[in-house]
């Protein structure tokens, strides 16, 4: 699946009624999401020195992981490492999630 | 979220708890989850229990400490360029923001069968879940000479922060130039696989500064540098040469603490000004009374989908006490992750949602080699169905290329960062 038809995929989700199967999808991306939260703070809203995650718009994050994923950023200390262990969706799905938290 | 079959799951559950005599005082009818231990797995289990239940589950936190001190970053107290009290935290957030119950007291047994646990302090808690945190304790009994009287105020281990990190300190500021001092590390598994190599840096650092005639000397019980090994030897060979000896296959099997002399299973005895032993590790005191720990009678195996006991059923184990699974550490950033995946799971399992089939985590672990320069190693982990365990992702993870100074200011944001995460 491409990620613009993941996003739209998400897009779904975040706007129609939540089905089980979607919730549990949901759940899924919020499970995946909390463990960013151990530096990025939770639910993305980092301590002073970190980047937030919270509010981002879902297309940054996902290009800035894809970015780090292809090794694209050049002084990336270990970003690279960790965008390496997921796959685009899952980043898709993690990226909609902070996306739709409070700033 | 399904208010609705919540709502059914929790009255249903409150109907259970009447019948098996454990209806709650004060009206409170949601699940009832008890914590046991308030470390980096158990608090961060506690606060996302609440969070995710939308404050529909009770959440009790036993914890014998009257606050949180982070054992990551209290390497630094050693080398003297941070204090204990900036790595302690209050458990008072947990309760104010949150809504956990904290009780300061030690868990004396626990009751699989009823669901019940007793408190030292001779209170019972019930419960629907119970969650096992209580991290590590040492084997003594491979250490004959530290069971004398006297013998554990006198010879460290400082891996457990507090006040055995300030002891530790002042042994080494009374220490004379030119003295030697001499940490022992036990065979893997243990808490903090870098975590001794780190401290030998912090202690050289202060060394080079302070008394610069005098000696770190590692005593590794494991052929080699168990994490960071380069990195760590390019610090010592560069940064505090003639300082640092690393000596690898170095069994500690006795203590003289009388005369500071260390006895291995194979090598001549060393005696030191100032030792620092580092006892083997299984899990924590309850883990074990309570028959968890089922691997080696040292570590507690589990589901890794719920970290449910595979040995007592509504029990969940997490942290440093679990059986870890291949290439997963035993740290507070993995047991950071392992209260949220648990505290998922047991949300779902009592409000009869799916449990999540594909729990995705990293760790994430900085070292300082000096005061200011830290390297890290970094993994992703990933539920393999098959396999039922957590396995590394192919191709994720990594080391620094080398020691730098941003990844020391990122390294004490991480520690702001993940006690806010546990805590706040």
């Amino acid at each position: 699946m491409s990620i613009q038809s993941w996003l739209l995929t998400s897009a779904l989700i975040s706007s129609a009624s939540l089905s089980h199967a979607q919730s549990t999808q949901a759940l899924q991306a919020r499970s995946w999401a909390a463990s960013c939260a151990a530096c990025h703070g939770t639910n993305g809203h980092a301590q002073p020195g970190m980047v937030s995650l919270a509010g981002v718009p879902q297309e940054v994050t996902v290009q800035k992981m894809l970015d780090y994923k292809a090794g694209r950023i050049p002084a990336a200390t270990l970003m690279h490492q960790l965008a390496k262990g997921y796959s685009d969706e899952q980043i898709v799905a993690i990226a909609a999630y902070f996306a739709a938290q409070k700033k | 979220m399904q208010r609705r079959q919540f709502l059914q799951t929790g009255s249903a559950l409150g109907a259970m708890g009447l019948v098996s005599g454990c209806a709650t005082v004060g009206g409170g009818s949601g699940p009832k989850v008890v914590v046991v231990g308030g470390g980096y797995s158990g608090a961060t289990a506690a606060k996302y229990l609440r969070m995710w239940s939308e404050h529909k589950i009770q959440v009790t936190l036993v914890e014998p400490s009257d606050a949180f001190i982070s054992c990551p970053m209290s390497n630094l107290v050693i080398g003297g360029s941070r204090t204990l009290t900036e790595l302690t935290t209050p458990y008072d957030n947990l309760t104010q923001r949150h809504g956990v119950k904290v009780i300061q007291d030690r868990v004396d047994s626990i009751d699989a069968d009823k669901r019940v646990v007793k408190l030292a302090g001779g209170a019972e808690l019930s419960y629907d879940r119970l969650i096992v945190s209580p991290g590590v304790d040492f084997m003594w009994e491979t250490l004959p000479g530290m069971n004398k009287a006297g013998a554990k105020d006198k010879v460290m281990h400082a891996w457990k922060a507090g006040q055995q990190t300030l002891t530790l300190r002042q042994q080494l500021e009374a220490m004379p130039d030119g003295g030697v001092f001499a940490m022992s590390i036990p065979l893997a598994p243990y808490r903090c696989p870098p975590g001794p190599y780190e401290r030998a840096c912090q202690a050289a650092e202060y060394f080079s500064k302070a008394k610069p005639k005098s000696k770190v000397l590692i005593l590794d019980a494991n052929d080699d540098v168990t994490s960071k090994g380069a990195l760590f030897k390019k610090a010592w060979s560069e940064r505090y040469q003639g300082i640092v000896e690393y000596r690898g296959k170095h069994n500690v099997t006795d203590v003289d603490v009388a005369t500071n002399t260390l006895k291995f299973e194979f090598n001549d005895d060393i005696k030191a000004s100032v030792l620092n032993v580092i006892p083997a590790m299984r899990a924590g005191d309850i883990a074990v009374k309570a028959g968890l720990a089922t691997a080696n009678k040292r570590w507690c195996e589990v589901d890794f989908l719920t970290f449910e006991s595979k040995a007592a059923k509504n029990v969940h184990v997490l942290g440093d006490a679990i059986q870890i699974a291949p290439g997963m550490p035993k740290s507070g950033h993995m047991a950071n992750q392992h209260g949220k995946t648990c505290a998922a799971a047991v949300v779902a399992l009592l409000m009869g949602q799916e449990v999540n089939p594909l729990p995705i985590y990293n760790n994430t672990c900085y070292s300082y080699v000096s005061s200011k320069d830290v390297v890290h190693v970094a993994s992703v982990h990933r539920y393999d169905a098959e396999k039922k365990t957590m396995l590394t992702v192919p191709g994720s993870g990594g080391l620094s290329s080398a020691a730098n100074e941003l990844e020391g200011v990122y390294a004490w944001s991480w520690a702001q960062n993940i006690w806010a995460d546990t805590l706040a």
